[in-house]
């Protein structure tokens, strides 16, 4: 038993008791439980575990960016106690053994949960379906071919039809490649750096694709990193028709625009681009709104050399398991957009819904999967102590206010600022 | 003179005219022949072009020459970077190399900016992608403060493939900085999103464009803009957005034509306009020569 003392959950302070993995009892008076092992919360506040839904841990293949130990640390330094690894490692995970490895892997670490992502198809080449249910029993939780676009349509409606059989809910990454032949988001920004621009409607076409199959064979699609004004308002609309689609947007475009790239800074190389003021505001009104269910990190680490040089030649991606919260809560809860109860569902209880997880509440009974965050802490982001390997961030010395102090995951305390414990 | 030259973004009125009377000075040493001056012993210019140029490249080694400075060939072409050789090992190569500037065109819009980060060398930007060309502004500006004694108040039309074009960006961000007008036209596959914000005049005709300036500017247009779908043919391009003498009609009285070369005679300017008297195409050349020279000189001063 391990009793977590003196915490504010939905505001007020009070004690869990854990017993294993579970959460006992949610008590304000301590009463009887004085003398079991305790921790003390200092008066912070306590939320479910984050739940990452778009995360590349790079392994196996890429480790000299991130592998899956690594990437664990990051994950529970960032309050996350669950991830969902992108299936574009090497080999691609398009088949159970990878899973499998992937799965062991994550045991031996056992930092946080792991559910895997499969491909949708074979090799992530947009031809053939990957073997979805033996995956699925391997432990994958959904399929996508994240970082390559389902470009033929009817493989697509193929692998929406084939994995809701399965239970399963397909993500699509969004880009009509045709119209992204750039590095930067088409408009002023990208013209006055002379880089060569990615029309919005490179995603948004997609974004209206997808919705439209998911409406047409009634199942369930979900749109990943969603940037754009059109993309929003599309998801809008759909949902207003009933349309069983779901969405995540990422922290990079809640606190982030193209401005960034003006001084040619890799690190804010990503894919989707950054993309302009309008849109940033429109991803907050979804956000606000619901029309956004998600948020999640699409952390993708890369090393130093891959992203310190021509810009037209760095890979995309931000690494962004360590800074999510910090950037979400400033730009949303401590700028009074948004109360801290809807940010903690916008990164554990929804997208763990989303892909069927059993995470993301804390509630008597449940998973002792939760984080206690110092929400009064202000710091500058600084990914040289990260744990993550991919330390490409456009947000350094950025100044945010949240910091996580302790995560817990099955009922083990996984990170502790103070102590550094179990990292 | 700052340590780099990467673009005319962010450049001060003094700076560039600090750049524009150097190079009339040296414009006069090369009226008179005068082409053995020593503004620049003991400097080394090193070139690095990763993209073919024999105009620029050409005009840098002239004033190299021309003003006693060591001229050093790095071996680099558009192949290496097709190669994945690493920029940051050339870099660190050209740190052994002691009070130097170095050159730089680069297919890749900021390249000569990140190397600038990395080194002590001066860098100078010639040419990055379709980002700055801050030479070629710089002499497209001196050709015309030599032809109408001021910038302050012209009326600059910038015609052709805009899109592309690091040479229109710098003459924007040169010529508004000395106070003069620009007037852009492209059809619309070639202008690119935002440029407005720029704070150019976007024209909806090449006529509108033409009509009551100044300078009328061409921009090369590529032939392989019409094998990528930009427009359907070249004759179709020519006809309706050729400038032509015709068309010069619209201008100012004593309006000049120029064009930053190569120009593709019958695609975005006729040959009769090129070879016209209020053509300064060829006077261009020799006043790139005089501001490459004017660059180096300063750099050299300052180092």
């Amino acid at each position: 038993m391990l009793l977590i003392k003196n915490v504010k959950l939905n505001g007020e302070l009070t004690n869990i008791l854990l017993t294993g993995n579970k959460i006992t009892s949610i008590v304000k008076d301590l009463g009887d439980f004085m003398d079991i092992p305790s921790i003390d919360g200092k008066g912070n506040t306590i939320l479910p575990a984050f739940v990452d839904i778009h995360t590349h841990l790079r392994e196996p293949g890429f480790e000299s960016k991130e592998d899956i130990t690594s990437g664990l640390k990051a994950a529970v330094a960032g309050g996350f106690s669950a991830v969902c690894p992108m299936p574009n490692t090497n080999p691609v995970t398009d088949n159970k053994y990878i899973v499998s490895y992937i799965k062991m892997r994550a045991r031996e670490s056992g930092l946080a949960r792991v559910f895997p992502i499969g491909a949708i198809s074979k090799g992530l080449k947009g031809d053939e379906l990957a073997e979805m249910a033996s995956m699925q029993r391997a432990g994958i939780v959904a399929v996508s071919d994240d970082g390559m676009p389902v470009t033929n349509s009817n493989l697509m409606r193929k692998a929406m039809e084939y994995a809701d059989g399965l239970g399963m809910i397909t993500i699509s990454h969004s880009e009509d490649k045709s119209l992204a032949e750039g590095h930067a988001n088409e408009g002023a920004n990208a013209t006055r750096a002379g880089i060569e621009g990615i029309s919005r409607v490179a995603e948004e076409a997609m974004v209206a694709r997808e919705i439209l199959l998911a409406d047409s064979l009634n199942v369930a699609v979900h749109i990943a990193h969603v940037s754009t004004t059109n993309s929003v308002d599309l998801i809008r609309w759909a949902k207003a028709k009933g349309i069983k689609v779901t969405c995540e947007t990422c922290p990079h475009y809640i606190v982030g625009t193209d401005e960034l790239i003006l001084n040619y800074d890799c690190n804010a190389k990503v894919n989707p681009p950054l993309r302009e003021e309008r849109d940033r505001q429109a991803i907050i009104a979804g956000l606000l709104d619901g029309t956004i269910d998600a948020i999640a990190t699409d952390h993708a680490p890369h090393t130093k050399s891959e992203k310190d040089r021509e810009f037209a030649l760095a890979p995309n991606g931000i690494s962004g398991l360590e800074s999510a919260f910090g950037l979400c809560y400033t730009a949303l809860v401590d700028s009074g957009l948004m109360s801290l109860d809807r940010l903690s569902e916008l990164m554990s209880k929804n997208p763990s819904d989303i892909l069927n997880l059993p995470c993301g509440e804390l509630i008597e009974g449940g998973l002792a999967d939760f984080v206690i965050v110092d929400t009064d802490k202000e710091y500058e982001i600084d990914s040289s102590k990260w744990y993550s390997k991919g330390k490409n961030t456009p947000f350094n010395g950025r100044k945010v206010k949240g910091q996580i102090m302790t995560t817990i995951v099955d009922g083990n305390i996984v990170f502790n600022r103070e102590t550094e414990e179990r990292i | 003179m700052r340590k780099d030259l990467l673009g005319l973004e962010g450049l001060s009125r003094t700076e560039i005219e600090e750049i524009l009377d150097t190079a009339d000075t040296m414009r006069e040493h090369l009226d008179k022949g005068e082409i053995n001056l020593d503004y620049a012993k003991g400097i080394s210019v090193v070139n690095l072009f990763y993209e073919n140029s024999t105009r620029t490249r050409t005009s840098f080694e002239n004033a190299t020459k021309f003003l006693g400075a060591n001229q050093v060939n790095i071996a680099v072409g558009s192949s290496s970077v097709a190669k994945g050789e690493s920029m940051y090992d050339t870099v660190k190569t050209l740190e052994s190399i002691k009070n130097s500037i170095v050159v730089i065109r680069h297919s890749m819009a900021g390249t000569p900016h990140f190397i600038a980060k990395k080194v002590d060398a001066h860098i100078v930007n010639a040419g990055d992608g379709q980002h700055e060309h801050p030479t070629q502004a710089l002499l497209d500006m001196l050709t015309m403060r030599r032809h109408f004694g001021r910038l302050e108040g012209l009326t600059v039309a910038i015609i052709g493939d805009v899109k592309y074009s690091r040479v229109a960006r710098s003459n924007i961000f040169g010529l508004l900085t000395m106070g003069a007008k620009v007037k852009l036209f492209a059809i619309k596959t070639l202008m690119p999103k935002g440029i407005e914000e720029m704070g150019a005049t976007i024209c909806n005709s090449i006529e509108e464009a033409i009509s009551g300036s100044d300078v009328i500017m061409g921009l090369r247009i590529q032939l392989e803009r019409q094998t990528s779908g930009q427009f359907p043919t070249i004759k179709e391009y020519f006809n309706e957005y050729g400038i032509t003498m015709d068309r010069m009609k619209l201008a100012n009285e004593n309006a000049i034509i120029m064009h930053p070369a190569p120009v593709n005679r019958g695609v975005e300017i006729s040959g009769e306009a090129v070879d016209s008297d209020c053509s300064r195409i060829f006077e261009q050349v020799t006043n790139g020569l005089a501001v490459r020279m004017a660059i180096i000189k300063l750099m050299a001063e300052g180092k």
